[in-house]
């Protein structure tokens, strides 16, 4: 008896691995609304996926407000910048509704996002011939990522200074972070404070860790 | 109930070292796991705790080790002769299981009763899926992407599973001081293992009546596993025990 419950619980997980993705759109189309709307916040306790979980690489993150924020643009450029909050926002802003995917498994779909298209930033910098990368810092004094010149162009790629249909909060990694749509999210890097143009791509710091420098999600 | 020998000790050996080290060591490494779980799936506990790569390294290397101890323990005699009572249903195990009286010993219980053996086999599947599902979501090379969704989905749910299997049996725990004395020491009393474990007092001394009747001294290593009293029976499984037991 005690090896059939083993058994059944393998093969119940063998099918939830299989079918998980369905099912979990399903809990979540259902489930989801009326997690929004619970008074008690029970609901939350219930693993729904779909929702975010909070990824921080260092022990804590100093808080940056509208008034301390900058971005510094620099690098292999002919214009280097610094940019305070109300700079971007006075930028034209792009508007993306698309997913949040972690490399793990997990996702967050539809997601609203609205920012500063990084092609904005790179166009006023004006790299010199030699930048062929950017690589973004973090004002958690660790996290870096980098992205080729060619896909930090893509118009899916934005400096969000808005997410959730409200500005990016600190936990999410504002109030400025990147968001790499077509791309896994530790390509999208938290509390962004500086965009440095390079001659080629460094690994960023899950991919030193294992992920691939090739963030592109695949199904 | 048989007549009580002047001799017969006042404790009975329930654990053998072999099977607290694995108890123990599990526990260790789950409670490890748990922790660390928390702190990576609980978005407050994240952010304020942050270093992410450590959490994740430290909750990912404890789950691998998890499944060692259990298989490291299949050496044992002991446990291997514990792991065959856990996974025997008997009848009166399902009767256990449903009955609103069952503590109050009018249901026969063996050396586990049902309960425990259900917590066993409960325990030790969610502990492979979990390092199946772990194995997916960590190697994220190792398949597509809506498996490893699908891994996710798996291993958020078995975990709150588990970590509430883990809480029941801790608060189990908390409440009976024999039973843990049994998983710290090895041994119970043998009142205790008589108001619950009635039928495996029963196997023990119908042994130690046998012992006493051939008259030789206790001896161990089932070398008189041949005796009439002793091949009556479920004697396999008395062998087993036989194995356990020591000069008390």
């Amino acid at each position: 008896m005690g090896r059939r419950v083993v058994l059944g619980l393998l093969a119940a997980g063998i099918a939830g691995v299989v079918t998980g993705h369905s099912i979990q759109d399903a809990l979540a189309h259902v489930l989801g609304p009326i997690e929004n709307r619970d008074p008690t916040g029970l609901i939350s306790l219930i693993p729904l996926g779909e929702t975010f979980r909070f990824y921080s690489v260092t022990g804590s993150v100093p808080a940056r407000t509208a008034q301390s924020y900058r971005l510094s643009v620099s690098g292999l450029a002919a214009h280097s910048a610094s940019y305070t909050l109300a700079d971007l926002q006075a930028m034209p802003q792009t508007t993306l509704v698309r997913d949040f995917q972690c490399v793990t498994g997990w996702r967050v779909p539809q997601v609203h996002w609205s920012g500063v298209a990084l092609s904005v930033l790179l166009d006023l910098a004006k790299p010199s011939p030699s930048a062929t990368a950017v690589r973004f810092h973090s004002f958690d004094g660790t996290y870096t990522e980098s992205l080729t010149l060619q896909q930090a162009r893509r118009p899916d790629v934005i400096v969000a200074l808005q997410m959730l249909g409200a500005p990016v909060t600190h936990e999410h990694g504002g109030p400025v972070r990147m968001y790499a749509a077509p791309m896994y999210g530790y390509k999208s890097t938290k509390w962004l404070s500086a965009i440095e143009f390079t001659d080629h791509v460094e690994e960023g710091y899950w991919e030193t860790r294992g992920y691939g420098v090739d963030g592109f999600i695949q199904s | 109930m048989a007549p009580e020998p002047a001799a017969r000790s006042a404790v009975l050996q329930r654990f053998s070292r072999a099977e607290r080290a694995v108890h123990w060591t599990i526990a260790v490494l789950m409670i490890v796991c748990i922790l660390t779980a928390a702190i990576l799936y609980n978005g407050s506990l994240a952010s304020q705790i942050g270093h992410r790569r450590v959490v994740e390294l430290v909750h990912v290397y404890c789950g691998f080790a998890l499944p060692a101890p259990m298989l490291l323990g299949v050496i044992f005699a002991a446990y291997r002769a514990d792991l065959k009572r856990l996974n025997r249903f008997t009848p009166s195990d399902w009767h256990w299981l449903r009955a609103r009286n069952r503590r109050d010993g009018s249901i026969r219980v063996g050396k586990f009763n049902a309960g425990q053996k259900l917590n066993g086999s409960l325990s030790a599947g969610a502990i492979l899926v979990l390092l199946g599902t772990g194995i997916i979501m960590y190697f994220t090379g190792l398949t597509r992407l809506s498996w490893r969704t699908g891994a996710t989905f798996v291993h958020d749910w078995f975990a709150l599973a588990i970590g509430l299997l883990v809480v029941g049996h801790i608060m189990f725990a908390i409440r009976d001081p024999e039973a843990r004395r049994g998983m710290r020491h090895g041994q119970v009393s043998r009142r205790w293992a008589r108001a619950e474990h009635p039928d495996w007092v029963a196997e023990l001394e119908a042994l130690e009546n046998a012992v006493d009747r051939s008259g030789g001294p206790a001896s161990r290593d089932g070398e008189d596993s041949g005796n009439d009293q002793q091949s009556r029976g479920r004697n396999e499984d008395r062998a087993f025990d036989r194995l356990d037991e020591p000069e008390v």
